[in-house]
């Protein structure tokens, strides 16, 4: 049994953090968050010239060469510091999926720019209220060319280019646009959390090819969507550790009626609780790195346990920092609405838990099905 | 980051397999594990006895323990293993858990090497069967708020008091007791730990029935029972600290709740049950229910998988190790009662007639005992809070006077 990170990676944690901690206080997420500066773009610089934006791509495009492991390392250290960048639409989707989905020639057009920072990519799926299921999806690609609205997108703003999903006639695929064309209109939308930017993106005719040079299929879109789970699992797994390290800390050194707050059954109690979802989230996260690392047929099932063991802890932790921040908590100055935002956005860009929840089923089923 | 064996680890569950496969059968697929609750006939302590004599022969019984009082000196991993593997074969009820878990473990620690040749051995073979008699009426979380007396007369002790919830003591040759010698010490100060014979003049056992309707605990009772001073364990008056070992051993002897209905029991029966001619499976909010079923269960069993890696490393396991029972405990609770939600209003069978033998009937009747056997959820919690965490521990009344003068309520 080996079901930890090995030193190598663990040491990889410890330089992540400490660069971190000088790079990204979270001064730097309230800066974007208060002036709307869309992402951190000194940030950005030195996080890619720390190579950490291809981690994951292999040399041959200009990236690292090292595995999922190592990158999920960096996601939940990246959580820790709510940082303000748009790492996960351009590595966990765009990057991901290039190198899941996209042909040779593609790889090689994209992947270099991307490990190096100089490209933004993002996913574009939504298309308003609700969730877009292969039937209800209204944007289409004609004769080469994309017409439709997609909203919410991540990072839309300040992306160079952006997969969209669309219908070509019964066909389903990913549609490669470079939003700096003229029939890509890009809107800014205020974002829940401002220190992450969303966008509305509307195509008229955008000129555009296929992922992988032909319309890839609905699945292949889930195993993106699943890849891109287990890493943002990692990025809500490490804001959960943090909110509650920084609450924990507050606890001890605040005093009501004589004593640490932290003294109370009631607040005890509920630390022993969010210890015991973090670690029950860990484990699930955890076992979605193993199996994206390993390419395994349970990577599905895996996925979806990361996704909703994260997004419910996230939430819960950013509640409970509040709440036990007292009044503090609930201000505008204190740090812990940086994290409730951080989560319910972490929550919603790649679809909300009961969505999760759902397809873990199917999946159990199938495989039920399968054996 | 794998799940596999070390070529150590793979040899030793080979070996082990080779053993097993040769002396028991296997489970056949969705077969339970035969189940300790409640069925204490005599047949069944002499299989159960009979297994394990047939372990001990073959060197497979507390595989951890030295040699020389019968164990074969194996790793934590390997125990790991090895109950893994075991747990693959029809195999009778453990009843020796309490002492081989717990008592074994405490009087390593704490006793005499002349204790340790007399007890362990038989103790491993499970010729002699053991409980545990810490609760008392007035004393269960509050494990140190015990009133059972034992006054010293020449070479023995006197006992006299009443102990409760004793698992087991209806067929045991032994129990390890917790006994108040000095109520002028403070509470913790004045507590000494003895072995006792359970058919010495004097005890009275009397069977308690749960409220699932089996009968695995007792009541029982001390008027001037005798023990002979060679029968303590450590120091007079240094009883608690012998005590915590115990404890400490319990919780890990406990963990998740081995036994009784799992996540895949609850999953078939969502496929198989029909709601308006559907399987339930097919309600949204079922799915979703059983979303969280999962990821919970999962979520422990990945939190095992990371404390075997620790073993499996030769480190202690982080308090990760420490959140076993707290979740397994009441995830099987509201699992039941959503097994039962599911079944209709065929919930209410206690009977053969009920869906799936009234495997999820039993567990919610069940069920609820295991969240307070070896420390409630709330105690658990203040472990978590303050061990882990580090949080201050409780305002506490009870410190820094004699036990006589302490608060109690009136007694139950
Ligand atoms: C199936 C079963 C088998 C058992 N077997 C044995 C055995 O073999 N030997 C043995 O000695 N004992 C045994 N016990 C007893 C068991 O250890 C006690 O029941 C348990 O420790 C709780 O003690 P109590 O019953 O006195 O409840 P109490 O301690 O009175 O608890 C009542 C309630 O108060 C809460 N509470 C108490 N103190 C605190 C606190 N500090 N903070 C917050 N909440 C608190 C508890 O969590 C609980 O909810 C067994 C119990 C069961 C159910």
């Amino acid at each position: 049994m080996n079901f930890d990170f090995s030193d190598d990676q663990k040491l990889l944690r410890e330089n992540v953090r400490s660069f971190l901690a000088k790079e990204a206080p979270l001064t730097l997420c309230r800066q974007v968050l208060e002036t709307d500066g869309k992402y951190s773009t000194t940030l950005w610089q030195a996080v890619a010239a720390q190579g950490w934006l291809g981690t994951a791509i292999p040399e041959k495009y200009g990236g690292a060469g090292f595995g999922r492991l190592e990158l999920a390392v960096i996601a939940e250290e990246l959580g820790r510091v709510l940082a303000p960048i748009p790492f996960g639409s351009s590595v966990y989707l765009a990057s991901e999926a290039l190198l899941v989905a996209g042909t040779e020639e593609q790889k090689q057009r994209y992947l270099p720019r991307l490990s190096t920072g100089e490209a933004i990519g993002t996913l574009a799926h939504f298309e308003g209220a609700g969730d877009p299921g292969n039937r209800s999806l209204k944007s289409t690609v004609r004769n080469g060319k994309l017409s439709g609205e997609k909203t919410p997108v991540p990072d839309g703003e300040i992306a160079d280019f952006a997969l969209v999903t669309a219908k070509s006639g019964r066909d389903f695929g990913l549609a490669i646009v470079d939003l700096h064309t003229r029939e890509v209109q890009r809107e800014h939308l205020d974002s829940l959390d401002p220190s992450r930017s969303v966008a509305a993106l509307r195509f008229e005719r955008a000129p555009v090819e296929w992922l992988g040079g032909r319309p890839c299929g609905w699945d292949t879109l889930q195993h993106i969507f699943d890849r891109a789970a287990v890493l943002y699992a990692f990025e809500q797994l490490g804001g959960a550790q943090r909110a509650f390290e920084i609450t924990r800390e507050y606890t001890l050194n605040r005093y009501a009626f004589g004593r640490p707050i932290a003294s109370f059954q009631a607040l005890k109690h509920r630390l022993a609780d969010w210890y015991v979802e973090l670690e029950l989230t860990r484990s699930n996260c955890y076992y979605g790195a193993w199996a994206l690392s390993h390419e395994a047929p349970e990577l599905a099932v895996a996925a979806c346990g990361a996704r909703v063991s994260a997004t419910n802890t996230f939430e819960l932790a950013s509640k409970e920092m509040i709440q036990m921040h007292g009044g503090m908590g609930f201000t505008w100055e204190h740090d812990a609405h940086l994290f409730y935002r951080r989560a319910r956005y972490l929550a919603a860009v790649l679809g909300p838990a009961p969505v999760w929840r759902e397809r873990l089923v199917t999946c159990l089923e199938r495989r039920e099905e399968a054996s | 980051m794998d799940f596999n064996d070390t070529p150590e680890e793979a040899a030793f569950r080979a070996e082990a397999r080779a053993w097993l496969e040769a002396n028991a059968e296997p489970l056949a697929p969705g077969e339970q594990p035969a189940s300790l609750e409640g069925r204490f006939d005599p047949e069944m302590v002499r299989k159960a006895q009979e297994w394990q004599r047939k372990k001990a022969d073959a060197g497979w019984a507390c595989i951890t323990w030295p040699k020389e009082y019968g164990g074969r000196g194996a790793t934590p991993i390997q125990a790991v293993i090895w109950s893994q593997e075991e747990a693959r074969f029809k195999t009778p009820p453990n009843i020796f858990a309490i002492g081989q878990g717990m008592l074994g473990p405490t009087i390593m620690v704490h006793g005499t090497e002349e204790q340790k040749r007399r007890y362990l051995p038989p103790m491993l073979r499970g010729d002699e069967i053991w409980c545990q008699l810490f609760s008392e009426p007035a004393a269960g979380s509050d494990l140190a708020g015990l009133r059972t007396t034992a006054v010293r007369d020449g070479d023995d002790w006197i006992i006299n008091g009443q102990k409760i919830w004793t698992t087991g003591a209806h067929y045991s040759k032994w129990g390890m007791i917790v006994t108040r010698t000095d109520p002028n010490a403070e509470k913790h100060r004045g507590i000494t730990y003895f072995i006792v014979d359970m058919q010495s003049p004097g005890i009275e056992i009397r069977p308690i029935k749960q409220m699932n309707g089996m009968s695995s605990f007792n009541e029982v009772f001390f008027t001037d029972v005798r023990v002979p001073d060679r029968n303590r364990i450590g120091d007079v008056n240094d009883g608690w600290r012998c005590a915590l070992t115990t404890l400490m051993n319990e919780r890990h002897a406990i963990g998740g709740g081995a036994g009784g209905p799992e996540f895949r029991d609850l999953f078939r029966l969502a496929r198989t049950v029909l709601w308006n001619g559907k399987p339930a499976i097919q309600d949204a909010g079922v799915r979703q229910r059983l979303a969280d079923f999962y990821v919970r269960a999962k979520g422990l069993q990945y939190t095992s998988y990371r404390v075997q890696t620790a073993l499996s490393r030769g480190q202690t396991p982080g308090p990760e190790s420490s959140i076993g029972k707290l979740v397994g405990a009441p995830l099987r609770q509201n699992m039941a009662a959503f097994a039962l939600d599911l079944e209709g209003a065929a919930a209410a069978l206690l009977d053969r007639k009920a869906p799936e033998g009234a495997l999820w009937q039993l567990a919610y009747l069940g069920s609820p005992g295991l969240r307070l056997a070896g420390g409630t959820d709330e105690i658990l919690r203040n472990i978590i809070a303050e061990r882990v965490l580090g949080l201050p521990p409780e305002i506490r009344v009870d410190k820094g006077i004699p036990f006589k003068d302490v608060p109690t309520g009136p007694r139950p």
